[in-house]
C-alpha cells in the first residue's frame, strides 16, 4: 500500500468517525425515553373525564381517607371526583373546626401540637369495612379513634409506654378485636432510661403491641406487648380468614445496626417478616404470664416461645400484605426487583415441623426456601400490594414508579402503569378486605414536580386515580393531596351512614342549655360559669362581665337542629376559638387575666345577620 | 203559599230511604279522616332548602317535617321578620275542631237512625257552616301570622296573607299550600251529604208522583 493510500484510509477513517460522532453526539435526547407524554386520544381524554366528572350537585361513590403525615390530620376526598370533601383534626389543632381549643379536645391532644399520621384503617366486621371507625397511628406512639357517625376523634390512646416512633400501626384485626402499634424505632425500655448506642444490639428493645377495642364503643386500651430484639419494626397487615389471627410486620435493620442505617442496616441480604400469632399472645397475657415493663404487661418470646415467628423476606422490606382470602402475604425488600408470595400454610407446617434456619434471641427463623409459593418479578422498588375482586393484586413500585398489575396463583405479570412520580402506598377500593371492590386505584405519589401550576418549593404530593375495571389499568386523574398522604382507605359510600346534626336528646352535657332564657352568668368564689345559647343570630348572653384574674368557663350550646347551621365563638386577644355543630355543646376555660373589653362573635358563617352575632367579655381591672 | 208550606212540611218529614241513610253513615265514617290525617299542608323551598321545610296541619296538632325540625327552622327564619312563633299552644281550634266534628258525626249517625228528611237538611246546614267557619279561622289565622309583625324586627317587610290554597312566592321562598287527606274526606263527606239529599228529594219526586 502506497503511503498515499494510506494517508486517504487515514483521513478516510477520521472523516467517518467524526461524522458518526457528530451525528451521534447532536442526537441526544432532551427527555428520557418513554417521558414524551403519547398524547392521550381524545376519546381516551373524553372517557377519562367522564369517569371522574360528578356533576354539581351529584355525590361521589367512594369516600377517600387519606392520611395526612406530619400534618397530623385525616383528609376526606370523594372518589371519583378527587374533591377535597373535609378534613378531621386528630393529633393537631385545626382552627377550622376549633378542633383544640375546647378544653376537651384541648385534653385529648394531651399537650402536643402534631402527629404523624400514616396508616388509617377502617373497623371491620368478618374481615370486612364496617363503616364505623377510623383508626390512626401517630408516630408518637399514640392511636387514635376516629368516629365515623360524626366524623370526629373521639380519643387518643398514648403516649403508651414501651413504644416509640409507632409506624407499624393501625391495621385492625378482621373484627376490630385489636388495633396494632409497633415501634420503629428502638429504645432502652422502659421508655426514660438512657444506654449508649454501643449497647444498641443488647439494650435497646423493639416492641410491638395490641390495642384492645371495645366492641360496642370503640373505646381502645392497652392490652398487651412482645418486646423482640431492636429490629426496625415498619409496616404490618392482620391476618385474614384463612390467616385469621395472625399479625404480620415488616422490619428493616434486622443487622442491629447504628449510625448511617442507610448503609450499616443493608449488610444482610434479608431482613425478616415477623408472624404474630396474636391469639397466642391474648391467651399468654390472659394467663398472667409477661413481664410488667414501664406499667404494661410485655411477653418475652423467650419465656414464651410460640408466639412469634421471624419469615426472612427481601433486604429492608417495607410493607407486608394479606390477600383476600388470607392464604398469601406478599412482602418484599424494597430495593428488590421482586416480591414474595409468602404461603400461610406452609408457614404453619414449617412451624409445626421446626422447619427453622436458626433464631433471634429465641425467636425462631423459618427457612425462606420452605414458606415462599412465588417470586413475582414485578419491577423495581415493590412496596405495597393491594387487591382485586378476582385474585388481581397491584404492587406500587417506588423506584420504578409504576403499579404493576398481577394474578394470584398463576403469578403472571399482567400490566404496568407509570405514576408521577414514585409511587410509595396505594389503596384499592376497599382493597385491602376480604371482599376487594376493584373499579378504583389510587397511587399515592410523593413526587408531583410539573404536574401542577408552580406553588413554590414547597410542593404538593400527588394522588393518580387509575381506573381498574378493564384488563390495562388506566390512568383517569391527577389530585394533588395535603401532605402527606401515606396510606389512605377507600370505601363504598353506602357504608358509611353519618348524622347531620347532633340530636338535641342524645346532648347528655350536664352544661347544655336550649332556651335564651336560661343563659347566664353565675360565679363561684373566683370561678365564674358563663352558660351560653348560640342561635340564629345572637349569643347569649350578649355580655359577660368578670373580675380580671378569675377563672372563665364558658359552656355554648348551640341549639340549633339544622343541617349546617355552625355557630363559632371567637373572643379576640385571649387565643380562643370555638366551633360549635348544631346540637353540641363545647366548654372552655381560661383565666380572664388582661382587664379590658374583648369581642366574641360568631366565627362560622351562618345567617343574613351573622355579622350582628357578637358580644363582649368585660374584665374589670383588680382594684 | 200555604200548599208550599205544606209541602215543605211533608217533605221535611218524609222518611229516608236505605239510599240516604247508607250515604250518611259513609259520611260519618269519612268524619274518622280528621282524628288520622292532616288537613293542610304548607310547603316551603328555597335555594337554601331544596327538600322544602314542610308543616302539616291536623285538627289537633301541627306536624313539622324532618322530625318536627322543619317548625323550629320555619320559626328561627320567621323570627327574623317579627313573626310570632308558630306554637301548637295558639291554636285554640285544636281544641274544639275534634270535639265539634265528633258531635257532628253523632248528629250524622242521629239522622241515620231517625232518618228524617229534616235530620238530614240539619247537619247538611250544619256542617256547611262548620266548614265554612273553619276555612275562615284557618284564613284568619294565616292572616294574623302574616300582619302581626313585630315592629322591632331585623328585616322590616310588608304584612302579608301567606297562601291558602295554591302558590305564592314569599321573598326568597316558593310557598305551596294545599288541602291533604283530612280536608278531602271531610269533603267526600259534603259531597255524600249532598249525594243523600239528592236521593232523598228524587224520593220524595217519585213518592210525590205516585199520590197524585
Amino acid at each position: 500500500m502506497s503511503q498515499k493510500k494510506k494517508s486517504l484510509l487515514t483521513w478516510g477513517i477520521l472523516g467517518a468517525v467524526l461524522v458518526a460522532g457528530i451525528l451521534t453526539g447532536r442526537c441526544a435526547p432532551s427527555a428520557p425515553k418513554g417521558a414524551k407524554k403519547s398524547p392521550a386520544g381524545a376519546s381516551d381524554m373524553a372517557v377519562a373525564a367522564q369517569k371522574t366528572y360528578v356533576a354539581p350537585g351529584d355525590l361521589d361513590e367512594y369516600y377517600f381517607f387519606a392520611s395526612g403525615g406530619h400534618s397530623g390530620q385525616i383528609y376526606v376526598y370523594g372518589v371519583p371526583s378527587m374533591r377535597h370533601l373535609s378534613t378531621i383534626p386528630v393529633y393537631t389543632p385545626y382552627p377550622a373546626t376549633g378542633y383544640g381549643f375546647d378544653d376537651e379536645s384541648k385534653a385529648m391532644l394531651g399537650g402536643f401540637t402534631w402527629g404523624d399520621v400514616h396508616h388509617p384503617s377502617l373497623s371491620e366486621t368478618n374481615g370486612d369495612y364496617d363503616g364505623r371507625w377510623l383508626f390512626v397511628n401517630d408516630m408518637n406512639a399514640r392511636i387514635a379513634r376516629v368516629d365515623l357517625r360524626d366524623f370526629k376523634t373521639k380519643q387518643i390512646l398514648g403516649p403508651l409506654p414501651n413504644i416509640s416512633g409507632n409506624h407499624g400501626s393501625a391495621f385492625v384485626t378482621p373484627n376490630s378485636e385489636y388495633a396494632m402499634m409497633a415501634s420503629r424505632f428502638s429504645i432502652p425500655i422502659p421508655k426514660g432510661t438512657a444506654a449508649g448506642v454501643d449497647k444498641y444490639a443488647t439494650d435497646y428493645k423493639g416492641v410491638v403491641c395490641a390495642v384492645k377495642i371495645e366492641p360496642k364503643t370503640g373505646e381502645m386500651s392497652m392490652a398487651w406487648q412482645i418486646v423482640t430484639p431492636p429490629f426496625n419494626w415498619d409496616l404490618g397487615d392482620a391476618g385474614k380468614k384463612a390467616s385469621d389471627g395472625w399479625m404480620f410486620w415488616t422490619c428493616y435493620n434486622s443487622e442491629r445496626a447504628t449510625g448511617k442505617l442507610e448503609v450499616t442496616a443493608s449488610q444482610k441480604d434479608r431482613d425478616y417478616i415477623a408472624a404474630v400469632d396474636w391469639k397466642a399472645a391474648e391467651k399468654a397475657a390472659a394467663e398472667g404470664k409477661g413481664d410488667m415493663i414501664g406499667g404494661v404487661k410485655v411477653i418475652d418470646p423467650k419465656k414464651v416461645p410460640g408466639i412469634i415467628y421471624l419469615m426472612p423476606c427481601g433486604k429492608s422490606p417495607h410493607g407486608v400484605d394479606v390477600s383476600p382470602d388470607g392464604k398469601y402475604i406478599i412482602g418484599s425488600g424494597k430495593l428488590q426487583g421482586v416480591t414474595t408470595a409468602f404461603n400461610f400454610e406452609k408457614i404453619q407446617t414449617a412451624i409445626k415441623n421446626k422447619d427453622f434456619t436458626g433464631d433471634e434471641d429465641g425467636i425462631p427463623v423459618l427457612k425462606y426456601e420452605s414458606i415462599k409459593d412465588a417470586e413475582i418479578p414485578v419491577g423495581l422498588g415493590p412496596l405495597h400490594t393491594q387487591f382485586g375482586p378476582n385474585g388481581e393484586a397491584y404492587t406500587s413500585l417506588f423506584v420504578d414508579s409504576a403499579i404493576a398489575k398481577w394474578k394470584l396463583g398463576t403469578w403472571e405479570v399482567i400490566d404496568k402503569i407509570p405514576m408521577s412520580y414514585s409511587i410509595g402506598h396505594l389503596t384499592a377500593a376497599e382493597g385491602d378486605t376480604v371482599n376487594p371492590d376493584g373499579k378504583y386505584l389510587i397511587g399515592l405519589n410523593k413526587l408531583s414536580h410539573g404536574r401542577h401550576l408552580s406553588v413554590g418549593p414547597s410542593q404538593p404530593e400527588s394522588s393518580q386515580l387509575v381506573d381498574i375495571t378493564e384488563e390495562k389499568m388506566k390512568l383517569l386523574y391527577d389530585a394533588f393531596t395535603e401532605p402527606e398522604p401515606h396510606y389512605a382507605q377507600l370505601i363504598h359510600r353506602d357504608k358509611v351512614k353519618p348524622i347531620e346534626v347532633y340530636p338535641k336528646e342524645e346532648n347528655k352535657h350536664p352544661l347544655a342549655i336550649w332556651d335564651v332564657k336560661d343563659a347566664g352568668v353565675t360565679r363561684k368564689g373566683n370561678e365564674v360559669l358563663a352558660k351560653v345559647v348560640l342561635v340564629r343570630s345572637t349569643i347569649t348572653p350578649e355580655f359577660i362581665e368578670v373580675q380580671q384574674g378569675d377563672i372563665v368557663k364558658v359552656a355554648m350550646t348551640n341549639i340549633e337542629q339544622t343541617t349546617d347551621e355552625l355557630h363559632g365563638f371567637g373572643l379576640l386577644d385571649y387565643n380562643i376559638n370555638i366551633v360549635v355543630d348544631p346540637g353540641e355543646t363545647k366548654v372552655v376555660t381560661f383565666k380572664a387575666d388582661k382587664p379590658g373589653v374583648y369581642p366574641y362573635y360568631c366565627t362560622n358563617f351562618c345567617s343574613a345577620l351573622h355579622q350582628e352575632m357578637q358580644g363582649y367579655l368585660i374584665v374589670k381591672p383588680k382594684s | 203559599m200555604n200548599t208550599f208550606l205544606e209541602k215543605e212540611a211533608r217533605f221535611l218529614d218524609q222518611p229516608l230511604g236505605l239510599g240516604p241513610r247508607g250515604f250518611l253513615l259513609l259520611a260519618t265514617i269519612c268524619l274518622l279522616g280528621v282524628y288520622f290525617f292532616p288537613l293542610w299542608n304548607l310547603t316551603m323551598f328555597a335555594p337554601q332548602y331544596q327538600e322544602g321545610l314542610r308543616m302539616d296541619i291536623y285538627s289537633y296538632k301541627l306536624e313539622g317535617g324532618n322530625k318536627g325540625q322543619d317548625i323550629k327552622e320555619i320559626n328561627v327564619l320567621n323570627h327574623y321578620i317579627g313573626m310570632k312563633d308558630i306554637e301548637v299552644s295558639d291554636f285554640t281550634e285544636f281544641k274544639w275542631i275534634p270535639f265539634v266534628v265528633g258531635i257532628i258525626g253523632l248528629l250524622f249517625l242521629r239522622a241515620a237512625v231517625f232518618g228524617k228528611m229534616a235530620h238530614l237538611l240539619d247537619v247538611l246546614v250544619l256542617y256547611v257552616y262548620f266548614g265554612l267557619f273553619s276555612l275562615w279561622s284557618f284564613g284568619f289565622k294565616m292572616y294574623s301570622y302574616g300582619h302581626n309583625l313585630a315592629p322591632t324586627a331585623s328585616v322590616k317587610i310588608d304584612p302579608f296573607m301567606p297562601p291558602m290554597f295554591g302558590y305564592k312566592k314569599l321573598a326568597n321562598f316558593e310557598v305551596y299550600s294545599y288541602p291533604k287527606f283530612g280536608s278531602y274526606a271531610l269533603a267526600a263527606a259534603a259531597v255524600l251529604l249532598l249525594l243523600a239529599c239528592w236521593l232523598g228529594w228524587k224520593d220524595w219526586r217519585k213518592a210525590g208522583a205516585r199520590a197524585a
